[in-house]
């Protein structure tokens, strides 16, 4: 690791004048994604701002069908919590019971790794990210590969999740890491339905041509004459675009038959 | 910078520099070289620590994080001829062979067995390690262990 200076502010104020301050910031939440690019010297800022010390960022609360989750809230916290079960589940399957126990829901949307689970959730719920300088709408958060629409120096400070009639997350994880090859969130709110996907893209978006054929018939066989276009589609030594495609419409399918 | 850590019940102060990990001020700093570093890429367990009652890789954990907390090792749960259960179960089970991830083991162990509602299966335990690599036992026994530790703890 590069030499940095620690910072562990008490206030947002106080933690958003030194990121101003600082030559390169950057924030520090649980570090599970911070602290491995740190130390493979891929990222080397002057001042490292850790949130953990800024008050009211963590928990879990719920008010009317609105559940608010604090971004400093870690992901065994989510996992343990029956306030929304398919958050609960998705939380669960991240990574190992170590990086549950630090990694929150704040520094895992702020980074938008297309293999991330919780960007499924955030598109495919009705979800809207607080942050220091207001609130951003889940479907306009993930702008890019590893971007979002967090201007510079803003830190997501919440998440409010509606609460949907139903949802279902089904993920292909990687054998080793657990992160998403592909992830499919399904939801139904009324008469929509949702269908988050991550993994497959360079970040995470809505299938809208499987949400339409699901509206219509929401059954599992319904998602069979839909083409899931893998243009611009993720390829690794660990699928290929194609077979990535191929995981989203399997998924979606797993997802509701859950939901059947 | 300076901070303040209670480590398997003693308290100590300390100056370091910024960009300190904890697995280095248990090993480097304090001598406790029972904490091991595997892989130093978060994803073998071998550094694996209570903070604050919690199991965390403590390879990926800045001092700075770790101020003010308590902080239990593999040194802080037993001794030699006073062996805690998840220790002693392992020595029984022949749950180790080389030993190098058996710290990290240990300390996940507790944790999964200290928070669970009830009584563990082998599909939570094996699910429950699955941040903890082991490239010598094949897993069977470690497992086996946990399951008899669970019981006497
Ligand atoms: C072995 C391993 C396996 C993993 N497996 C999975 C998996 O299966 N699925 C998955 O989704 N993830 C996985 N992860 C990633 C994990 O979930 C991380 O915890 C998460 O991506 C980042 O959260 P963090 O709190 O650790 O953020 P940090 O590492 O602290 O920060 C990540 C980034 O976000 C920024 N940031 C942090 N907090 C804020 C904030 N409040 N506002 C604005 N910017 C902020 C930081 O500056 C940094 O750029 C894995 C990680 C490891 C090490
Ligand atoms: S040394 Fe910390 S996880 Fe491997
Ligand atoms: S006993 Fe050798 S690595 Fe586990």
């Amino acid at each position: 690791m590069y030499q940095f200076n620690y910072h562990k502010p008490s206030t947002l104020t106080e933690a958003t004048s030194r990121m101003v301050e600082a030559e390169e910031g950057a924030y520090l939440s649980g570090g599970m994604t911070l602290i491995p690019t740190l130390k493979q010297r891929l990222a080397a800022p002057s001042d490292v701002i850790d949130l953990s010390g800024l008050p009211g960022m963590s928990g879990i609360s719920i008010d009317g069908d609105i559940v608010s989750i604090g971004a400093m809230t870690r992901h065994a916290e989510v996992a343990a919590s029956d306030a929304i079960p398919a958050l609960a589940e998705l939380a669960g399957g991240i990574g190992d019971a170590h990086v549950r126990n630090r990694g929150t829901l704040g520094g895992s949307i702020a980074n938008s790794d297309p293999a991330a689970d919780y960007p499924a959730a955030i598109v495919a719920l009705d979800s809207t990210v607080r942050t220091s300088i207001g609130p951003i709408a889940g479907g306009d958060f993930f702008t890019g590969l590893f971007e979002t629409a967090l201007r510079e120096g803003e830190i997501v400070t919440s998440v409010d999740f509606r609460i949907p009639d139903a949802a279902a997350y089904e993920k292909f994880p990687n054998p080793a890491s657990r992160y998403a090859v592909v992830g499919v969130m399904v939801a139904r709110c009324g008469d929509a339905v949702c269908v988050g996907v991550t993994g497959a893209g360079p970040y995470a978006f809505r299938a809208t041509a499987l949400e339409e054929a699901l509206a219509a018939d929401f059954s599992p066989g319904a998602v069979d004459g839909v083409a899931v276009d893998s243009s611009d589609f993720n390829a690794d030594i660990h699928a290929s675009a194609e077979y990535r495609a191929h995981l989203v419409g399997v998924l979606t399918k797993r997802a509701v038959a859950r939901l059947g | 910078m300076e901070i303040k850590v209670k480590v398997n019940g003693t308290a100590h102060s300390l100056d370091v520099p910024d960009n300190t990990l904890l697995v280095d001020v248990l090993r480097e700093r304090l001598g406790l070289t029972g904490t091991h570093v595997g892989c130093d890429t978060s994803q073998c367990g071998a550094c694996v620590v209570h903070l604050d009652g919690t199991a965390v890789k403590s390879c990926t954990v800045l001092a700075g994080q770790a101020d003010g907390a308590e902080v239990t090792t593999i040194e802080g749960i037993g001794r030699p001829d006073d062996l805690h259960p998840m220790q002693a179960a392992f020595r029984e089970n022949h749950a180790l062979q080389c030993g190098f991830c058996t710290p990290g083991m240990i300390m996940s162990a507790i944790d999964m067995v200290q928070k669970s509602d009830g009584r563990l299966d082998e599909a939570a335990v094996r699910d429950g390690l699955e941040g903890n690599l082991c490239r010598c036992t094949g897993y069977h026994n470690i497992v086996k262990a946990v399951l008899a530790a669970q019981d006497r703890m």
